[in-house]
Parts: structure tokens; C-alpha cells; sequence
């Protein structure tokens, strides 16, 4: 399943599941967004969601929940846009299953472009298919930026809080 | 939780006008949607209108509009104009803060004052529009 979008910016692009090639960039995006670089993290990462056997067939209509991992980017032609990474858990902290967002950037030039959204809205629709109605996520308090963009989304503080202790 | 009356009228009236980018309205027409005096509503809109929110147009027919950016402006924004929602973070002091219950009591309500805070400053009017819109 791959989904074309031509958004504000006028520029056509694909959402599909990500590749090897296309770790570099993702890595880049990610260094733009926070400051960091985290190869081993982002290749690591592409491993766990999209290259384990289990999960090597396409992106296509489910056929039961054996894809229930999404590492998903926003290409045009060769160049990476943006990505997202979610996943179906289910009965960790009592939760039934539901989709949980654990990443999302976008290259900071196309930022306020629609391709954030476009991401999540792809995302949340594999999280559907996949028999999932509920989709969360966790941030850090002060990251006010990438809180609006999930609020603007229709996301609402939810039924956990998050506890924790210096040890 | 509960905000100050002149914090919940400049909501009301900025919410209001952001609806519309052309939207023109009197503060007779808002006060009497939420029923709140047009005294007080226009003391808001003036305060709005010194920090670039609103503007005032002037002549028949003439009103306010809403002259911000609503994928910009938070609740907090508005908020922060009108009253301070996290008092013991800007160093508010009470009677007994320094007593180790004291310091154990304001450690609580500083989480409440931070959850406060990152929610306000993370719905955009934007977003508030989007949410009336669904409520409707």
C-alpha cells in the first residue's frame, strides 16, 4: 500500500514503508528535528520494523496482524521527506490493543507543509486495518511544537500518567 | 480547574473571531452569545488589541476581528495575558511552603501547575476551532 499526496507545497510525493536506502536520510531529518545523531538507533530500528522475516511481506491489505510494526517515510522520487514509526501493542499497563506513534519528523524546510499529517493519517490507517481504534502516544511536556502538531491531529491527553523515580 | 472571568471572556471572543478570517463582530454580538457583560468583554478585547490580537475596525458596521495567527497562538498565550496558572513555579510563596509538608505539598501541586501548562501551551486556536467545530 502506498499512498500519493500532493499537499500544500504543490510537491508530489509517496508514503510507503521505509528501506535501507533510506536510513541516511532519515537519520539526517532526525539530527535536523533534535540535535542528535543516532545511526545504530534509526538502523536498529529498521531492522526491529521493517526487515525481520515475519514482517518481509508487502505493505499491502492486511491479512491478519502479522504487520502490526510501520516504519513509514514520505518520499519523493529518491529523496526522504519525512518518516513515522508506530506499532500495534496490546495489554501492556492493561491497555487493549492500540497503535502507539513512537517517532515522527519532518525535514525542517517543509515543516507547517502537510507532510506531518499526511504520515499520520497514513499511519493511523494501517493501525485500522490492522483491527486497532485507538492510537496514542508519549511526549515530553516541554515539547510543545510536536504536542500541537498531535493535539492539531485531534489527540487528547488520555487515561494514563506516566510515573517515574530517581533511582 | 477553573480560569478568571476576564481570562474566559478573551477566550470566548478570540475563539469567536478566529472562526472567520474575515470575521467581523461587535462586542455587543459576543457578549450576548455567552452572556457576559459588554463592559467587561470590551476592557478584554482592548487588551487583546494592545498585543496584536485583535484589531478594532472602525465606521458602520464596525467591530473586531481577529488579527493573530491561529495556528500560532496557544490557549497559553491568551491565558498568560489575564492571570498566572502556575503560581508556585513563578515563586508564589504561602504561609508554610518552607515547613518540609509545606515543600511536600507545593512538589504536588507544581505537577498539576506543569500538566496545566503543557496542555495550554499546546492547543493552538487552531486546534480549539477544530474541537468546537466537533462538539457542535
Amino acid at each position: 500500500m502506498a499512498n500519493s499526496h500532493a499537499r500544500q507545497t504543490e510537491r508530489k510525493y509517496t508514503v510507503r514503508l521505509a528501506k535501507a536506502a533510506d536510513i541516511p536520510q532519515v537519520i539526517a531529518i532526525d539530527a535536523e528535528n533534535t540535535g542528535m545523531t543516532k545511526p545504530e538507533y534509526w538502523e536498529d530500528l529498521l531492522d526491529i520494523y521493517n526487515n525481520r522475516v515475519s514482517d518481509a511481506d508487502d505493505d499491502g491489505q492486511q491479512k491478519s496482524v502479522k504487520r502490526y510494526r510501520f516504519f513509514l517515510v514520505a518520499s519523493d522520487g529518491d529523496s526522504v521527506l519525512g518518516f513515522i514509526i508506530g506499532e500495534v501493542r496490546a495489554w501492556e499497563f492493561g491497555s487493549p490493543p492500540c497503535g502507539w506513534v513512537f517517532a515522527i519528523g519532518v525535514r525542517d524546510q517543509i515543516r507547517q507543509d502537510g507532510v506531518g499529517a499526511t504520515l499520520f493519517e497514513a499511519l493511523t490507517e494501517r493501525f485500522r486495518k490492522a483491527g486497532v481504534n485507538k492510537v496514542r502516544t508519549m511526549l515530553g511536556r516541554d515539547a510543545t511544537v510536536i504536542m500541537s502538531f498531535f493535539r492539531s491531529q485531534g489527540m487528547m491527553a488520555g487515561p494514563f500518567i506516566q510515573l517515574e523515580k530517581d533511582l | 480547574m477553573k480560569l478568571q472571568k476576564a481570562t474566559r471572556c478573551a477566550l470566548f471572543a478570540i475563539m469567536e473571531l478566529a472562526a472567520g478570517p474575515d470575521r467581523q463582530l461587535s462586542a455587543n454580538e459576543i457578549a450576548e452569545k455567552y452572556g457576559i457583560s459588554t463592559n467587561h468583554l470590551a476592557k478584554v478585547l482592548r487588551s487583546l488589541g494592545r498585543v496584536g490580537l485583535v484589531e478594532a475596525v472602525r465606521g458602520a458596521g464596525g467591530g473586531y476581528r481577529f488579527s493573530g495567527n491561529r495556528r500560532r497562538t496557544t490557549l497559553l498565550d491568551v491565558i498568560q495575558l489575564f492571570e498566572t496558572i502556575d503560581p508556585i513555579r513563578h515563586g508564589e510563596r504561602e504561609d508554610g511552603d518552607d515547613t518540609a509538608e509545606g515543600k511536600a505539598l507545593c512538589q504536588a501541586l507544581m505537577e498539576i501547575e506543569d500538566t496545566a501548562r503543557a496542555t495550554f501551551a499546546s492547543i493552538t486556536l487552531d486546534t480549539m476551532i477544530k474541537l468546537v467545530d466537533r462538539n457542535r
